[in-house]
């Protein structure tokens, strides 16, 4: 699983790094969205689908 | 296609139920998720009550926010030329793309995840405090001038860095401004008297700069004293109002229903989940949300047109049952998450973090330090904030 991120959509609303903390974060200058973990295990797949649902900005996006 | 013709009729705002939108509502949404509804100055316009469908239009770069392309739904609040003339500059809620962007932007960065966990350590002395002044005084206590509303309001003039003693001015001003009722020169007043305090405050702190957010945008240079008193402006109503609200409206409810209190009360775990719920179930923004499509749009099997406005009832698609499973009912242990109470798409709630921040510590300090809280009157005596642009209690008369 692959995560893709566009800064560019993104309006900083934060839904993915308090939906997972480990793989999304914030920049600190801007608010758009840091990607800690592009490659996240399998384990998180739920997790990080629901990031992508949540995102109000539809700036995420999974490759298998 | 369908395009039955408009029928004239009253967006219903009077509750049956202090917690439940207005039943006629309700009807609405039985019948078809997109209705036609004819608005008070005559505009053939859409009133949107299923969640799918508010959600798709609130992402959807076709629908605009722009005030001056909107038609007003609400009798008592016609859309006029001279206000929006007088909307400040940087009042980026009001904007589309790349406006908005260009603005939100700026803030975006002081309202992440990480900068609101610092500010909790802040937020549970806040709350303390206030719970330490409330047992001093003994009961009975009007949660919503002793609890709901400084605590919120403290934060934000923190986080802005509006000076304690101002705030009074600040809860006048907005509680007049949000009034539907207030007399339009009186909210103009309002409006007014805020901006030029917070413009002043912006011209103090370019001289004496200090560790906060106003003076975070002047040093970033890219807006002007306006633009900033502007903006600063938005986020003090923003931030003071709504979540304040929260906390009156959404500890009544608790106290209503007494085995849902006890959860969130004795479960810590419970608190994510029963705040995204109590948001869900009590959809403060009552009276909705209004865009105005910039083209022909389809949504289901409805044909929008450019230029036709449309009312998104936030509060009847966070109960729509195609999303929800006993909409009507609050069940803190179900997982809300994906509710339009922040709204959704490009102009969902910024300061959202810190909200949530603010009522995960707020509402179980309040219930565990008060095990055997109650209402102090009879539920139907509780005054209900029926007229206010952000619902909730006027006040909340507690004991224990
Ligand atoms: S949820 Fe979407 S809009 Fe919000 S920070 Fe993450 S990527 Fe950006």
């Amino acid at each position: 699983m692959k995560i893709n991120a566009d800064t560019g959509r993104c309006v900083g609303a934060g839904m993915c790094a308090l939906t997972v903390p480990g793989v999304f974060d914030q920049s600190d200058d801007d608010g758009t969205v840091v990607l800690l973990d592009p490659e996240p295990a399998e384990s998180l797949r739920e997790a990080v689908e629901q990031a992508v649902r949540l995102c109000p900005s539809g700036a995420l996006s999974i490759t298998p | 296609m369908t395009e039955a013709a408009p029928r004239l009729m009253t967006f219903p705002t009077a509750r049956e139920r202090p917690f439940d939108p207005p039943d006629e509502l309700g009807r609405w949404q039985e019948e078809t998720p997109v209705r036609r509804m004819t608005y008070p100055d005559g505009h053939e316009g859409w009133v949107v009550t299923g969640y799918a469908e508010a959600r798709a239009i609130l992402a959807d770069p076709r629908f605009s926010t722009r005030p001056e392309l909107l038609h007003s739904p609400f009798p008592q609040r016609p859309i006029r030329q001279e206000d929006l003339d007088r909307l400040p500059p940087g009042f980026f809620i009001r904007m589309d793309p790349p406006d908005h962007t260009r603005f939100r932007k700026l803030l975006t960065g002081q309202f992440t995840v990480r900068r609101m966990k610092l500010l909790e350590p802040r937020i549970a002395e806040i709350v303390a405090d206030h719970l330490d002044t409330m047992e001093r005084m003994g009961p009975p206590v009007d949660l919503v001038s002793s609890f709901a509303l400084p605590i919120p309001s403290l934060v934000i003039c923190e986080l802005l860095g509006v000076p304690y003693g101002d705030r009074e001015r600040f809860q006048r001003d907005s509680a007049t401004l949000l009034n539907l009722e207030t007399p339009v020169e009186e909210s103009r007043a309002a409006l007014d008297d805020l901006f030029d305090y917070l413009h002043d405050l912006v011209l103090r702190k370019k001289r004496e700069p200090e560790d906060d957010l106003l003076s975070g945008l002047i040093s970033a240079d890219e807006l002007t004293d306006r633009e900033i008193a502007g903006m600063g402006l938005l986020l003090l109503i923003a931030g003071h109002e709504t979540t304040a609200n929260m906390l009156g409206l959404g500890t009544f409810a608790l106290l209503t229903t007494p085995a849902q209190l006890a959860v969130m009360r004795d479960d810590p775990d419970s608190v994510e989940n029963a705040v995204e719920e109590l948001m869900r179930y009590l959809t403060v923004i009552h009276f909705g949300l209004i865009r105005a499509a910039l083209e022909d749009v389809e949504i289901g099997d409805h044909l929008i047109h450019a230029g036709d406005s449309v009312l998104l009832s936030v509060p009847l698609a966070n109960r729509d049952p195609e999303r929800f499973a006993d909409p009507t009912v609050l069940d803190v242990t179900r997982s809300a998450h994906g509710h339009l109470a922040f709204g959704h798409g490009v102009h969902q709630c910024l300061g959202q973090q810190l909200a949530r921040a603010e009522m995960r510590i707020a509402y179980p300090a309040l219930l565990r330090r008060f095990p055997g809280l109650r209402l102090a009157v009879p539920p139907e005596e509780v005054p209900m904030r029926t007229a206010m642009a952000i619902y909730g209690v006027h006040r909340l008369p507690v004991a224990w």
